[in-house]
């Protein structure tokens, strides 16, 4: 190592490493106690950081990463140039950068900070691109360089002090390329800044900069470019009058103080899905007490978006109001302007919420959206309006000049910013997405919608997979017990290709039974840490679509290694149980093993098995044996308090050839739907103590909270109505209740109050022991509770599974194993996934109901009340699971009498009253219109009421009708 | 041999600073680029700054800075027992140690300098480190006292005070095993630090001391608050020791050169 110095000698000096100089950097910092710190820091300034480009011969650099050759034909530039991007054009433009055109560019330690300061998703992306070998992005560390770093100078803001270093780095790149040799290639570097002061200030130094719009659209070659580009702050202004039509934000200084001073509350902003004028705002209290604050009121909204960080100020108490359950869409085509549309109703309803007003934004949280454009009336125009396809998202303007492309496609959009004067948001064109309507392009939407990571397995991650042909090898053996012998079998649905549990019963010479669960050894495939073990904790679940999955490990792994198939040897993770016949456990073990299961069952067939008395055979004795212990481990758990609650699930029929939903049925549960279920209950709790004893700080587990008494008041009110009574106090009242509650004449009232139960409950959720104390399971009556059971399909098994191997020594641990901080990140993430994929699974069924009804015509059937709006009834079709909304106050007709009792609830009119469990008759029908938002529409047949209800259409062949007339 | 201090204070731990700590949100502590906040790269040292024989009247005194960290460390004796006899050692010296920062050595102002838990613990922990470097069998039945005053803090206090002791112990010329040199290092995604500035110290980061008797390659003192998992203790030790052969080069050349002044002044 050389040695060198340079620093005055104040003592004797001595050094190791090749810093050149020293810096002392004081600044001064408030405390917590208030006062005020001052802060020194040292900070090396290096002579040993390179340029990264490939044309230099004096930097001692091992790789390049800028090419000799970086050639982009552009109208302004027509020499070989690097780009340099300050902060604003990265945050803004970042769509633009992530280009492939775009390449060979520098991005300055400086930027990479302010960026990663500014905004997160933004960071990611652009760390993203460096990573990416093709696009040649080259880190420069200007901060520590020797003859790039500058000090801010008195009175110098911080901003000006970046801009400056950016400058400065930009000068020492365009000498520094000067220099070597190269000259006559001409390599310059380029600055890209919308800051005309800064833009300014380059020019006086003698450095080459652009704007960025300016840049982008002197590339000739390519014109697309430019509808990626941002609409800048100028640009803004022309659109738009000038007229303003929302409050200043405030500036994140004001807002702080107004928080401590408890003036203003921060929370997450969430917009109501049927109602574009209202919003809440989620603030989360000290521990568990959180409150919502409403919004109504474009104004109060004040141009905060789904889920932004924003902050608040409550409403004096006079001016609070109550949610105006309105189902309220923004319809109005392209009406700019007109910001008073809306007659907001003022109600003095009993129930009135906080209400408040945003009076500033401290985080946006703007990703692309998915939507659709509405191409503007006027011919030429290049402005337009964008539809996102989630009704929580503003619409967009944005600038195109792709119009009449793009219509009809679904397209994703780039918000860039909402000045105060604009009735909408300014956005810029991302990408396009397919025709709309289309099954592929559809389904893309919703998977990017959901945040669905969709994309097939890299070359890295498949890497990592067994090499094919695979087989048990002896080492496979060791710390394995092998179970080949023993009489497993599988129960699941049909079709059913990843198969991540089997079971088995016998009975033992005691006379006591030996119970056998066996999970496919994930974990022994997937070792932590590597590419295919970070991509599935990234997808954290597969995701079930109508005729789609998505898987969460590669298919090689999720269909045929660790599926226990049957007649196939497998590696498997046991949980082993005696039980006497009581089905009282009196002993567990765990190991890892390897089966070979001897049948793979659909639930009808082992119905079938069990039911059938001329059956002996190993495995349906083993069926019986199982299913006469889950009985009575069924009974158990329900005396203990455990919920049985009910949703309809649908499954549709779909033609193989084409795709499309043929017959949608309700899922059908058999005696061995629940046999199975049982035993993975009893497994998850027997692993969940194992792991909480093993490791009480960084065991994965899973609570399920119960609801805050509030949650119940639809229910109760419901209940109430038909004079039943539902007790809340514990979940064993609740079932107890729920068992009980009859109405006579009306078999289906106990599966509507139970689907009313089930909307009253929490989430429930992975979390780590060490971070939490509350580890109930509302839902199950469980103490503790965990998933083991299937590890091909959700991560937080695979976390399970290798805690597990630890705890019996079958596995080594391994660092971010045993960190309860990083086990709590990962499980916020897979609670993220698993609640979007649940999402995303709603709206595949959606899609195919929507699917269905077209190919139908208009169907109409009985349905139920569920829940009771101020301008509408929401229905509940048992006969498809389906739920629409009955609109009593249409545009095209004039609206009825209509009275909203919230206290009932009930919904008066003209003359009659609707109740929730109310019984009607409606039209379903698919609502094409729109095209993004088809939709089922229902219209009320019966009870018959004048000027709203519609006479009754003669179904059968009208729905064939139209088909065969063309 | 050597001693090796396994704080386990587990109630304390449980409730570790990492719950209030910054490192998820805050300060990047080493960068994509491999370079870390002050702008050294992994296992660089900061800069260290000697001088010997700065006080007349004690028997050995050196002052040491360790980037923005600066130590004074004075040595007496060997001499004979002072204050209770019962601490006697008829086959070696006893070492007695104190530690203490100076008021103003921190941002803010320190209430008590010396005595409290923290600072009794470090006189306790140089007390060891020097009984397994200094020659005691030496002097039977005598004493010899360290005093170790940081002056100004910014991380790796412990190792500062122990670079500083060495050279003092050196300049009192009392015979040791060889230099004990010690440093602070931490772990940061996956990648082993050396010598820990007060910033990086703070920022969550799981950190650990150790002096080392570097020629021998003895350890002298290991130390360790934090949680780690085993799989990384090794690569840490073997960054620490090789911090440590770094630090023991910077305070050869400390005393080559004071000795060369030192004959010349003599006239040798
Ligand atoms: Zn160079």
């Amino acid at each position: 190592m050389k040695t060198q110095y340079c620093f005055k000698k104040r003592l004797r000096l001595y050094s190791l490493f090749i810093v050149v100089m020293l810096k002392s950097k004081t600044f001064v910092k408030k405390t917590r106690s208030g006062g005020v710190m001052k802060i020194v820091r040292e900070h090396y300034l290096r002579d040993d950081i390179w340029c990264g480009s490939e044309v230099c011969t004096e930097c001692k650099q091992e790789s390049t990463v800028l090419q000799r050759d970086a050639c982009i034909e552009s109208s302004l530039c027509s020499y070989p140039h690097y780009l340099i991007p300050d902060t604003n054009v990265v945050l803004h433009q970042i769509d633009v950068l992530e280009d492939p055109v775009i390449r060979n560019v520098i991005i300055l330690q400086t930027v990479l900070q302010e960026v990663r300061h500014r905004s997160a998703p933004v960071y990611k992306r652009l760390k993203d691109i460096v990573h990416e070998k093709e696009k040649h992005f080259y880190t420069f560390t200007n901060e520590h360089h020797r003859e790039t770093f500058i000090e801010r100078e008195p009175g110098e803001s911080a901003n000006d002090r970046n801009d400056r270093a950016i400058r400065m780095a930009s000068k020492w790149y365009s000498q520094h390329l000067k220099t070597s040799e190269t000259g006559a290639d001409g390599l310059k570097v380029v600055l890209l800044t919308n800051d005309q002061g800064n833009k300014q200030k380059a020019e006086d130094n003698g450095l080459l900069v652009y704007k960025c719009e300016e840049y982008i659209k002197s590339l000739i070659a390519n014109p697309e470019l430019v509808d990626h580009l941002a609409l800048s702050n100028d640009e803004k202004n022309e659109i738009t009058s000038s007229k303003v039509l929302f409050p200043e934000h405030l500036p994140l200084s004001k807002i702080q103080a107004g928080i401590k001073s408890g003036s203003f509350l921060q929370g997450t902003f969430r917009a109501s899905r049927d109602n574009y004028l209202e919003a809440t705002v989620f603030v989360q209290g000290e521990g568990e007490d959180s409150t919502e604050v409403l919004l109504q009121g474009l104004q109060n909204l004040n141009r905060a978006v789904h889920q932004d960080v924003v902050a608040v100020q409550l409403l004096p108490r006079d001016q609070w109001v109550a949610p105006s359950s309105v189902v309220l869409q923004d319809e109005g085509a392209a009406k700019d302007d007109n910001a008073e549309e809306e007659d907001e109703e003022k109600e003095t309803s009993f129930s009135v919420k906080p209400t408040g007003k945003v009076v500033g934004i401290i985080k946006r949280s703007w990703r692309p959206f998915c939507g659709m454009l509405n191409v503007a009336q006027i011919k030429e125009s290049t402005r337009h309006l964008f539809t996102p396809a989630d009704r929580r998202i503003p619409r967009i303007r944005i600038e195109t000049r792709q119009a009449a492309t793009l219509a009809g496609q679904r397209i994703m959009v780039a918000i860039d910013g909402w000045p105060k004067h604009s009735r909408y948001p300014n956005g810029h064109f991302v990408r396009s997405l397919g025709s709309a309507g289309e099954k592929d392009t559809e389904q893309e939407v919703l998977l990017l919608e959901h945040d669905v990571p969709h994309q097939a397995f890299s070359q890295a991650v498949l890497s990592f997979l067994p090499k094919m042909p695979w087989a048990i090898t002896p080492e496979d053996m060791v710390r394995r017990e092998d179970l080949r012998n023993l009489t497993v079998c599988s129960v699941d649905p049909p079709g059913c290709t990843d198969i991540d549990d089997a079971l088995h019963c016998r009975e033992l010479e005691n006379g006591n039974l030996e119970v056998g669960v066996h999970i496919a050894d994930v974990s022994h495939f997937i070792r932590p840490g590597n590419a295919l073990d970070k991509e599935a904790a990234n997808r954290g679940t597969t995701v079930y679509l109508c005729g789609k999955r998505i898987d969460m490990v590669p298919e090689l792994l999720s269909s045929n290694l660790c599926s226990l198939r049957s007649n196939v040897e497998r590696l498997a993770f046991s949980c082993i149980w005696e039980m006497n016949h009581k089905a009282e456990i009196l002993k567990t073990r765990f190991t890892k093993s390897v089966i070979n299961s001897k049948a793979s069952l659909t639930y009808a067939e082992a119905q079938m098995r069990i039911d059938d008395t001329s059956m002996n055979d190993d495995i349906t004795n083993s069926l019986r044996g199982l299913n006469k212990l889950a009985k009575i481990l069924k009974k158990q758990r329900i005396e203990k308090g455990a919920l049985t609650l009910s949703s309809l699930e649908v499954r549709f029929h779909i033609d193989s050839e084409t795709h499309d939903p043929i017959d949608l049925q309700t899922k059908e549960l058999m005696e061995t739907n629940s046999m199975v279920e049982e035993f993975m209950l009893l497994a998850n709790i027997s692993v969940a103590q194992k792991i909480y004893d093993e490791f009480p700080d960084c065991a994965m587990l899973r609570k399920h909270p119960p609801p805050p008494p509030s949650n119940y008041d639809i229910l109760l009110k419901a209940a109430k109505s038909k004079e039943v009574e539902i007790h809340t106090d514990s979940a064993k009242a609740l079932a107890d209740s729920l068992d009980v509650a009859k109405v006579d004449g009306f078999p289906y009232f106990n599966t509507l109050l139970r689907i009313l139960a089930t909307r009253c409950m929490m989430q429930a959720v992975y979390f780590c022991s060490g971070m939490d104390s509350d580890f109930h399971h509302y839902g199950l009556a469980s103490p503790i509770y965990t998933h083991f059971t299937s590890p091909i399909r959700r991560y937080a098994d695979i976390i399970v599974h290798r805690l597990l191997a630890v705890a019996i020594g079958a596995d080594s641990t391994y660092p971010d194993l045993m960190d309860k901080h990083k086990q709590s990140a990962l499980s916020n993430n897979l609670n993220y996934r698993h609640k979007m994929s649940q999402y995303a699974q709603r709206a595949s069924v959606a899609f195919h109901t929507q699917l269905f009804f077209k190919s139908r015509g208009i169907l109409n059937e009985e349905g139920f009340v569920l829940f009771v709006r101020k301008n509408a009834i929401i229905v509940l079709i048992p006969k498809f699971g389906l739920e629409g909304t009955v609109f009593f106050d249409t545009k095209d007709k004039a609206a009825p009498n209509l009275v909203f009792d919230e206290e009932v609830p009930s919904l008066k009119v003209e003359e009659h009253t609707f109740c929730i469990f109310d019984k009607v008759k409606v039209t379903i029908s698919l609502d094409a219109s729109n095209v993004q938002h088809q939709k089922i529409r229902m219209a009320l047949i019966e009870p018959v009421i004048p000027g709203v209800s519609v006479p009754a259409p003669d179904v059968g062949p009208q729905a064939k009708k139209p088909k065969l007339d063309r | 041999m050597g001693n090796v201090v396994q704080r386990r204070t587990r109630g304390a731990l449980r409730r570790c600073p990492f719950e209030v700590c910054g490192n998820m949100a805050g300060l990047e502590l080493l960068s994509d680029q491999g370079y870390r906040l002050d702008g050294r790269k992994a296992t660089e040292l900061r800069k260290v700054q000697a001088r010997m024989g700065v006080f007349a009247q004690a028997d050995g005194s050196a002052y040491l800075e360790q980037g923005n960290t600066k130590a004074l460390a004075v040595v007496y004796g060997p001499h004979e027992m002072r204050g209770s006899r019962s601490r006697t050692r008829h086959d070696q010296a006893v070492i007695n140690c104190q530690y203490s920062m100076a008021t103003f050595s921190t941002a803010e102002r320190k209430r008590r300098p010396h005595g409290d838990r923290k600072s009794t613990e470090m006189s306790l922990h140089l007390k060891q480190t020097f009984e397994a470097a200094v020659m005691t069998q030496l002097y039977p039945r005598s004493q010899i006292d360290i005093y170790v005053k940081i002056l100004q803090s910014d991380g790796g206090n412990y190792s500062v005070c122990v670079n500083a002791a060495t050279l003092a112990v050196i300049d009192a010329g009392i015979p040791m095993r060889d230099y004990v040199c010690a440093c602070t290092v931490g772990f940061v995604d996956e990648t082993p630090l050396a010598d820990l500035c007060y910033a990086e110290e703070s920022g969550g980061v799981s950190s650990l001391a150790l002096a080392l008797l570097p020629r021998g390659g003895q350890i002298a003192l290991l130390q360790m608050d934090a949680r780690l998992h085993q799989d990384h203790l090794e690569a840490l030790i073997e960054a620490a020791m090789t911090a440590c052969k770094g630090v023991s080069k910077v305070l050869d050349e400390v005393v080559r050169q004071h000795l060369q002044e030192v004959s010349v002044l003599t006239g040798e």
